[in-house]
């Protein structure tokens, strides 16, 4: 940390490159502040307090939780194997791996509907033989974030893989351990930082989720409801009840994401 | 040197930019005006759009469709359009008393009716159907103007419904049955006529439906006022009337 800051101190930035980030910084801090100042600061709490906030906050953060296990447990493998091993279709794999991220998300709502709903592709076999339907339930919202946010996760552990020095992996080899001890006691600690700022960003997405989640698993107050529908819901009758929430879904992800960042990204 | 391209490069954007700006919000621009319409009014207008355009002199019609509690909001807060066209008699009201919009007139009206995948598979007949926590069933969500006027019609039938989603607007709910994930959902008549083909619509009893009734206004800060006024005394006609008839709306 404070060698850091030595080094920009004594470094001089090109005359455009300040005013540049600054413009960037305010792109982004105008628009908050506009928030902030319309905010109903006196009915904060009782707008809030409401179970239909609550329902929704409660349904978002499990969510969003379960989306990032669900990403770790088949992402992390995925980046190594990505970033490991050479195969023919490794490229395609990774564009197919990033389509959610450019496709608009309503189209992801749709695409998982085709694919896992009642009628669907797996989805209709599924349900007929076992009743068991992912389209309205919280489930649904958990299919919906994990496809959106993974492509973060997966993308970020890749590429901090590939950065990563192998020949600690090589030296391991030599001196005899078996690949799963390599993979768990060299090449994931060595990933970590790459592996936590991944879940970070797959969290975050997956907690602002709003277009595959109302299109693939609706919208049900306790059951599919996330903030991010609340709020969208709320814009249409009730702005002031809008700005509230939205300001609520800021402070939980800044309360979550500062001190993973401060604890994971600064040693 | 290089700083003093640099900033030429950089004026010369900002005149761009600025030249831009100026035609965006400048007026007498008489070949077009700008309609935001309710999203329930999707296929009518398009088709009114092309109508007044070869009736109205080549005033070329620019659309915009959302849901009427959007299209208040976009106004309120300065965006630039001409006409409103909405589904909701409050959300014009409060635009008239904000005095952003004069003199709304009602031009179409619409019933309510439940939408089922083709060949109804779950067997749906009619509103009791709603309480059958079995089904998968949809209404468009209370903040909405169809999700109201569902609700309204349940409570006169005095079914207790059992819902499985709220959808935030009429056509995504529609989707929803389209794809037979949904076993029933009450939208608008004009959504099932033009959803032809790949729902069905059941009719709602007529003592318990509800009227959804749709005023347009020309809106004060209008920048083509008189071809607005044009458009306004088109879709009033009996010839706008009859393209509004054509896709399920009645009159008002």
């Amino acid at each position: 940390m404070s060698t850091a800051r030595k080094r920009a101190g004594q470094r001089r930035a090109p005359w455009l490159i300040v005013p540049l980030a600054a413009l960037a910084v305010a792109y982004v801090a105008v628009p908050f502040a506009a928030l902030l100042q319309g905010a109903p600061w006196n009915d904060m709490g009782e707008l809030v307090g409401q179970p239909i906030v609550t329902d929704a906050l409660r349904l978002s953060m499990l969510t969003a939780f379960a989306a990032t296990g669900i990403s770790l447990v088949v992402g992390v493998p995925l980046a190594w194997v990505l970033a490991r091993l050479r195969f023919p279709g490794r490229s395609a794999t990774r564009a197919l791996i990033t389509l959610p991220m450019v496709l608009p998300p309503v189209v992801g709502g749709a695409a998982l509907l085709f694919a896992f709903g009642r009628r669907g592709l797996l989805g209709a076999p599924v349900y007929d033989s076992t009743g068991f339907l992912l389209p309205f339930s919280a489930w649904g919202v958990v299919a919906a974030n994990t496809f959106v946010a993974m492509p973060f996760l997966v993308l970020t552990v890749e590429s901090g893989l590939r950065a990563a020095d192998q020949r600690f992996e090589d030296a391991a080899a030599t001196l005899g351990a078996s690949r799963w001890a390599i993979f768990w006691r060299v090449t994931v600690p060595h990933a970590a930082p790459s592996i936590v700022a991944g879940s970070v960003l797959c969290w975050a997405r997956a907690l602002g989720e709003f277009g595959a989640t109302v299109t693939f698993a609706g919208n049900l107050q306790g059951r599919t409801q996330t903030m991010p529908l609340a709020v969208f819901l709320a814009l249409e009758s009730d702005r002031d009840a809008a700005i509230a929430l939205s300001l609520l879904l800021i402070a939980v992800s800044l309360a979550v994401l500062v001190p993973l960042r401060d604890r994971w990204l600064t040693a | 040197m290089r700083r003093r391209v640099t900033w030429r490069i950089v004026v010369a954007l900002l005149s761009v930019l600025g030249a831009a700006a100026c035609e965006g919000t400048g007026d007498g621009d008489d070949g077009r005006i700008v309609v935001f319409a309710a999203a329930s009014l999707t296929e009518a207008f398009g088709e009114l759009a092309t109508g007044f355009r070869t009736t109205g002199g080549g005033v070329a019609v620019e659309l915009n469709l959302a849901g009427s509690p959007s299209l208040r909001t976009q106004i309120l807060n300065g965006a630039s359009a001409d006409v409103f066209a909405s589904a909701d008699p409050s959300t014009m009201t409060e635009l008239v008393g904000a005095g952003a919009a004069d003199d709304p007139v009602d031009f179409a009206a619409n019933r309510l009716q439940i939408a089922v995948p083709p060949g109804n598979p779950a067997g749906v007949r009619g509103l009791a159907d709603f309480a059958d926590p079995r089904l998968l069933l949809g209404l468009c969500a209370e903040e909405v103007p169809c999700g109201t006027l569902a609700r309204n019609a349940l409570a006169s039938a005095a079914v207790t419904p059992s819902i499985d989603t709220d959808e935030p607007d009429v056509r995504s709910l529609l989707t929803k049955v389209q794809a037979g994930e949904l076993d029933a959902g009450i939208v608008y008549r004009s959504d099932v006529l033009a959803a032809a083909g790949t729902v069905e619509g059941i009719d709602v009893p007529p003592e318990v439906n509800a009227t959804a009734t749709y005023p347009i206004a020309v809106l004060t800060e209008a920048a083509n006022p008189d071809a607005a006024d044009l458009f306004k005394a088109y879709v009033l006609s009996r010839e706008g009337q009859a393209v509004l008839a054509s896709h399920g709306f009645e009159a008002p």
